[in-house]
């Protein structure tokens, strides 16, 4: 098979062709300018719906069926109920009791429970996944075993791209923990209470078909309709959408591993030193060990200077839920909810809102939240001395993580990764990092256990933090310390020609193809 | 007969180690079986480590299987060499990994000993980032954290940390078993520089006598290694002074609680009340023979609340320094140890004032109306060493302090 392919803005060899459609090379930061309308599904009217409101049909096969459910089309799923996800599964199994074959499977993210759609991959029910993925689906893509290309895109680039209609969604499937027969729907009640449906608000909104999955079903109306029943074709009602242990977790756990909690400390007083913790300010944290870890630091530095911020943006735990009940922040932005404090705080502090990929993260809209946030920490995988970073696959090329909201975030005031140095001996600074899914002019400072890099362009950091006694190094000589300890640079992996998937930017522009794994 | 061996560790939840297993043959050669999670980036890397270590070993034909877990390469050196030993073999020369720059500073006797991270001597994962928290001393620990069926590969594994681990100031310690284990020991890591050992459960004079002579055997009467003996029992206790006293190589002397309460039979508690007689005993037996007195280990390291108290108790009976078993109580022990703000005030003071008398070439140093006697100053010195260590005072306090109007 050839392959046409083009050399981007990076330096990346990229696909210019994905599954037989033209796909334009990453141009730069902020270089590449859209034009046209955005998408819209087909205009239906009120006389095809019954007068009474009810939508519902009596099984998922038959809300499928009423869709026009047939080859080819592209089937969109959320995440929100994480590893207790009971209907994405579903779809598969009943296309392929249908004999139905090519679906793309667009998720926001895909878990290990999903792992057993393998099965539909191999008999060709899916012909491709549109979205992350992550663990042996991630492995079955690297291994060139995918009928067609993968194309990993970000939170906000799934939306961009729904949007611009790069990705039609033929069928929405939202499962929610709470709906009305008319289609209305949220996620604050209900056995599989997740919070929030913001990954599933493209869908609902830019598909030509929409169904909603509940098993808490309360008559009309449910609100609040954060999904809007207008938007909604059919209601179905099952037993069980989601599994609520493996959806929330009774309590998130900080890290107890003194390495990240001193990459975590390290982080917090980096915040504070280079004078970004100020009163108002705002930051993005995650549900991540080391992120938490790093909410909890820097709680103790705000409550010590009397500081309060003004928002924090990300997955909320019950220790964001805390400082918004003890007065340190006056919202909580919450993009997707992690534990079971998140969740009843959702429901019930008018102050913690839910968002969604497009009001946090869509790079083709008028602003997002995401370039407001005064400091976002972030993870990765690898990021090489020009501060580019990579979040999908590992130093041997396999990928084996999503983007999240990872580029999107990328955008915010002071990006930091927060990283070990090294993961058993595999080092995470690099020359030239294997995927490339973050450009180095976004990513503002490395910190590590052995040490905090700031990118040089950031000249007003290095010089806030010059006299803050916090370990700053250049990044190249952290890189040869960790090669002295791991035992010098890692071998190159042994990669194939073919692409087996394609990382989009923000902008759907393509910033790096993952090639195939040998 | 074959003659196996194995050593190091396997797993699901096994990281930065690997297990080995040899089976010595009399032909064939060398022949790999290698599994490792990093294969694909540092296969080839480890192919040469196995065959390099087999040679200085002196191994020509054997089977070897290794299964890793992204152990560095001086811990499967360790391992290599440990089940080449159990299988039988009467090794050429032991496989030592290069030495890391900067392993041969030397310590001193009176520098600060306010915490000590101890780290089990069998688990690599570890000992890698052990010098990043900044504690006074690093102890790789071959006593009680080690199994006695692993004591022998523990033993290497610590024998190569201390030619490879990167300590970051830490003063390197190691704690040694007692009796011939703690012989075999001391063969395996005197020729490292160890700065500091630590011996666990001395009784009498007798038995730091015995290791201070194995140590000159091996490296010449002022070998320059520092003791630092543990009491652990009534006995113990009982001859603190002798023991403290028993060579000139005695730098420090610890208590440890849990086997002492165990010895006198009653239950530690949190107040420890049960130990006050142990522990005064020890600063006393320290201080006469002008030794430091280090306490015990605070073994709850979810209570940072209680081990900041036990700091403070620790710091008001005597001792300059407490064991940590867990990276996060460096912090609270350095801070507990450090001066308070009235006290920090004061011993600034004192020591300007003795300063300037020094400069001025005055016998008697005076503070206002105050005279102010030589163990005053000495303290006062030794406060502000406290201070600055603990981040409490900047380095530069003098000018700090001399440019506020009087």
């Amino acid at each position: 098979m050839s392959q046409k392919s083009e050399v981007n803005a990076l330096g990346r060899s990229v696909p210019t062709e994905i599954n037989g459609r033209p796909a334009v090379p990453f141009q730069g930061v902020n270089k590449f300018r859209p034009s046209g309308a955005k998408h819209a599904p087909p205009i239906r009217t009120c006389s095809d719906y019954p007068e009474s409101g009810d939508k519902r049909v009596p099984s998922l096969r038959e809300a499928l069926e009423r869709c026009g459910l047939r080859d080819g089309m592209v089937i969109g799923t959320h995440h929100h109920f994480r590893n207790g996800d009971l209907v994405a599964n579903q779809i598969f199994d009943i296309a392929a009791e249908m004999g139905i074959k090519d679906l793309v499977w667009a998720p926001s993210a895909s878990f290990p429970c999903h792992d057993v759609n393998i099965k539909h991959m191999e008999s060709g029910v899916i012909h491709h996944i549109e979205g992350s993925m992550n663990g042996p689906l991630g492995r079955f893509c690297s291994a060139g075993k995918m009928r067609g290309q993968g194309i990993l895109r970000s939170h906000g680039g799934r939306w961009q791209a729904i949007q611009d209609g790069d990705l039609h969604i033929d069928i929405g499937v939202i499962a929610a923990p709470t709906a009305d027969p008319f289609g209305n729907a949220n996620g604050v009640r209900g056995p599989s209470a997740c919070g929030l449906l913001g990954f599933a608000l493209a869908d609902s909104i830019y598909a030509d078909h929409v169904v909603v999955v509940t098993d808490h079903l309360e008559p009309f109306p449910c609100v609040p309709w954060e999904i809007q029943g207008n938007n909604v074709d059919y209601v179905v009602e099952v037993d069980q959408v989601g599994d609520p242990k493996k959806i929330v977790s009774g309590t998130t756990e900080v890290t107890k591993s003194p390495d990240r909690l001193l990459i975590a400390e390290y982080v917090a007083r980096f915040v504070a030193a280079s004078g970004i913790m100020k009163e108002g300010f705002s930051f993005q944290a995650g549900a991540g060990g080391t992120a938490l870890a790093f909410a909890i630091f820097l709680k103790e530095m705000m409550k010590e200077k009397k500081i309060k911020a003004r928002f924090i943006r990300g997955g909320s735990t019950k220790y964001l839920v805390e400082m918004l009940q003890e007065g340190l922040t006056d919202f909580i932005l919450d993009g997707q909810t992690f534990d079971l404090k998140g969740v009843e705080s959702m429901r019930d502090h008018p102050h913690h809102v839910n968002t969604s990929p497009f009001t946090s993260y869509n790079f083709h809209g008028k602003g997002d939240f995401a370039t407001m946030v005064d400091v976002a920490v972030l993870g990765a995988t690898e990021v090489d001395v020009d501060f580019n970073a990579n979040v999908v696959t590992h130093s041997d090329g396999v990928l084996l993580h999503g983007i999240g909201g990872w580029q999107n975030c990328l955008y915010g005031g002071c990006v930091i990764l927060a990283l070990p140095a090294f993961r058993d001996r595999i080092p995470v600074i690099v020359d030239r990092v294997t995927t490339l899914c973050g450009p180095g002019e976004l990513i503002d400072v490395v910190i590590t256990e052995r040490g905090i890099c700031i990118n040089p362009r950031r000249e007003d950091l290095i010089e806030a933090t010059r006299n803050s006694g916090l370990p700053i190094r250049p990044i190249a000589d952290l890189k040869a310390e960790v090669e002295s300890i791991v035992g010098g640079p890692p071998q190159k992996p042994s990669l194939g020609e073919k692409f087996v998937a394609a990382v989009k930017w923000v902008d759907g522009t393509v910033i790096d193809g993952v090639r195939q794994v040998l | 007969m074959t003659q196996k061996g194995e050593a190091g560790a396997r797993g699901k939840d096994v990281r930065s180690d690997c297990y080995v297993s040899v089976e010595l043959a009399a032909t064939g050669g060398i022949q790999v079986e290698l599994q490792s999670k990093v294969a694909g980036l540092y296969g080839n890397r480890i192919r040469e480590v196995i065959g390099a270590t087999l040679k200085t070993l002196g191994v020509d034909h054997a089977k070897i299987g290794v299964e890793d877990q992204g152990a560095l390469d001086w811990v499967m050196m360790a391992r290599i060499e440990a089940a080449v030993r159990r299988a039988g073999f009467e090794i050429k020369q032991p496989a030592l990994p290069p030495e890391r720059a900067g392993m041969r500073a030397p310590t001193s006797r009176d520098r600060m000993r306010r915490s000590r991270l101890y780290l089990p001597g069998n688990n690599p994962k570890v000992m890698i980032n052990g010098g990043l928290y900044g504690g006074d001393a690093m102890i790789l620990d071959l006593e009680d954290a080690v199994a006695p069926s692993v004591k022998d590969a523990a033993r290497l594994l610590v024998r190569n940390a201390l030619r490879q681990l990167d300590f970051g100031g830490a003063e390197r310690m190691v704690r040694i078993n007692q009796g011939e284990p703690g012989r075999q020991d001391l063969d395996e890591i005197l020729p490292q520089n160890v700065h500091c050992l630590l011996v666990p459960k001395v009784e009498s004079a007798d038995q730091i006598r015995a290791v201070d002579e194995h140590i000159a055997k091996r490296l010449g009467k002022d070998h320059g290694v520092l003791l630092m003996p543990i009491i652990e029992s009534a006995r113990g206790a009982w001859h603190a002074f002798e023991i403290a006293s028993a060579a000139p190589s005695v730098v420090a002397l610890a208590i440890g609680l849990e086997d002492y309460t165990a010895d006198i039979g009653v239950q530690r508690t949190l107040e420890g009340r049960e130990s006050f007689w142990a522990r005064s005993q020890v600063v006393n037996g320290a201080r006469a023979a002008g030794v430091q007195p280090i306490d015990t280990v605070f073994s709850d390291v979810g209570d940072m609340e209680g081990l900041r108290q036990s700091v403070l108790e620790a710091k008001a009976l005597g001792f300059e320094g407490k064991g940590c078993i867990h990276p996060r109580q460096i912090k609270v022990v350095h801070d507990g140890f450090a001066p308070d703000a009235a006290e920090i005030k004061k011993a600034t003071a004192i020591v300007l004032a003795f300063e300037e008398a020094q400069a001025k070439g005055l016998g008697v140093i005076s503070l206002g109306t105050k005279m102010i006697d030589p163990p005053v100053v000495k303290r006062a010195i030794k406060s502000v060493e406290l201070a600055v260590a603990a981040g409490k005072l900047t380095p530069g306090w003098r000018a700090e302090q001399t440019a506020k109007p009087a």
